[in-house]
């Protein structure tokens, strides 16, 4: 962290960026937020950079692209897929940006902590491969290997896609099948699938964070905040409404979707979101070839592009 | 589920203006018989079929949805079927992994010329339909009880 400091204090000092966009200290140690820091004083006093700087900051570049001058942003490697999907979609301006690529070795998950049974947290730090918690009842342990969040689990690799410098050591913590969920849902009976993602989806209050954090979901103006539309930004008055808004939302993400994880991450409900983008994401590899999105900046999106040959949409049922 | 004597699907199908319109025409000037339970509405092309458009007509009720639209390779607008046809598989798909009967929806392509295959085709999937029954997944989702 003090390497990346000293390095975004140097880049401010001589011109080279007008600010740096990184995180900031929060109310409690697991809550960082992303922030744009202008001196080095403020970075200095503010800037932090851990196990739960998980908020990817590609999206803030969108704006930050209209600014003056080039903004400094720190992303993580997954990040960088993201960014070159914003490039892809001419959103952001890569002159803009000056890209430190920082080391990631997966990122924390504070209610996976708090589900372990750890309660009343005042501090956490992190210690090699542990975490020491400090609690209102005592210190405790816990494995930095327990407490990642679900994507890192799945982690696409610790390469960086796009940077202009790389800070810091990353290291890899894939060790689950990234579509094992997915294939366990298909494989339950329709009963079974309906039941499954009613009791997710109603737990879903309708505060749209999942579409505010997503990277891929960057249009001025949405279909949601819509007042014409059925699901508009409201809370539910009927009973479809989550579902639909949930497809929806996962479908104009469909293919551009480079699963980086923000929406379960940032719900408020812990409802498990990528569930949906990732069934898009292994029906695409399924039908029309591997695509992974953002990984390359000319590539063509899937539902932008067609072939003769492409399978009808009885497959569907053919596939039982 | 007990099988509901009364039950009269609600069935909307998206025809698009050059093919399948007119081959739903055709079906009609030539005689051919398909149920009064399909409402047909008319769209420029199958392209035109946002994704949201058929979760919409599930909204409101209908039972089944089905979108007809020139064969591909045929398509007025040259590539506008092809596009459609990627989106909505995927989105089918997604309805089947969400648990809703994938005989509730269906893609066919029927051309002018095709008037009995408009017919067949309709009195085919309204026979799906019936035997699926009323359409209570989608219209409730969230817990109720």
């Amino acid at each position: 962290m003090q390497k990346i400091v000293e390095r975004a204090k140097e880049l401010l000092a001589d011109g080279t960026v007008n600010r740096v966009l990184g995180w900031k200290k929060g109310d409690m140690c697991f809550n960082p937020e992303p922030a744009f820091f202008e001196t080095a004083e403020d970075l200095d006093e503010n800037f932090v950079y851990g196990g739960f700087c998980g908020a990817n900051l590609s999206k803030y570049m969108i704006d930050a692209s209209k600014l003056e001058g080039k903004t400094l942003v720190l992303l993580k490697p997954c990040d960088t897929y993201s960014f070159n999907q914003l490039i892809n979609e001419h959103r952001v301006d890569r002159e803009k940006a000056y890209i430190i690529g920082v080391g990631c070795k997966g990122k924390l998950n504070i209610e996976t902590i708090k589900q372990s049974g750890v309660k009343g947290i005042l501090n956490i730090t992190e210690n090699g491969d542990m975490l020491n918690i400090e609690t209102l009842y005592g210190n405790t342990e816990m494995k930095y290997s327990d407490a990642l969040l679900e994507r890192c689990h799945v982690c696409k690799g610790k390469e960086h896609k796009i940077y202009d410098e790389l800070i810091g050591e990353s290291q890899d913590t894939s060790d689950r099948e990234r579509f094992a969920e997915v294939e366990k849902i298909e494989k339950m009976s329709p009963e079974e699938k309906f039941a499954f993602f009613q009791k997710e989806l109603s737990k879903c209050i309708r505060c749209n964070a999942c579409r505010n954090v997503c990277p891929a979901c960057s249009c001025r103006k949405c279909v949601f905040d819509s007042t014409k539309f059925d699901s508009s930004q409201k809370a539910n008055t009927d009973s479809f409404e989550e579902k639909m808004f949930h497809i929806i939302r996962a479908f104009h993400v469909a293919g551009r979707c480079t699963d980086c994880g923000e929406c379960s991450r940032v719900c408020p409900q812990g409802i498990p979101l990528h569930l949906f983008n990732r069934k898009f994401i292994k029906d695409i590899n399924e039908f029309y070839g591997e695509y992974q999105a953002g990984a390359d900046v000319d590539a063509k999106g899937p539902l932008t592009e067609y072939t003769f040959g492409d399978c009808e949409p009885s497959i569907v049922k053919e596939r039982g | 589920m007990p099988i509901n004597k009364e039950f009269k699907p609600k069935i909307v199908a998206f025809c698009c203006n050059w093919c399948s319109y007119a081959g739903a025409d055709l079906a009609g000037s030539s005689r051919l018989a398909y149920p009064a339970d399909v409402k047909i509405i008319k769209v420029p092309c199958s392209c035109r079929v946002n994704p949201m458009f058929i979760l919409r007509a599930f909204e409101k009720g209908a039972d089944g949805v089905i979108m007809c639209g020139c064969h591909p390779g045929d398509c007025h607008y040259s590539t506008g079927n092809y596009y459609a046809r990627r989106r909505m598989t995927l989105l089918f798909s997604m309805l089947d992994y969400m648990g809703v009967e994938n005989g509730r929806t269906r893609v066919e392509w029927v051309s002018a010329a095709e008037g009995v295959k408009f017919s067949t085709t309709m009195n085919e999937f309204v026979e799906k339909i019936y035997s699926l029954g009323e359409n209570v997944r989608l219209g409730d989702l969230r817990c109720k009880k």
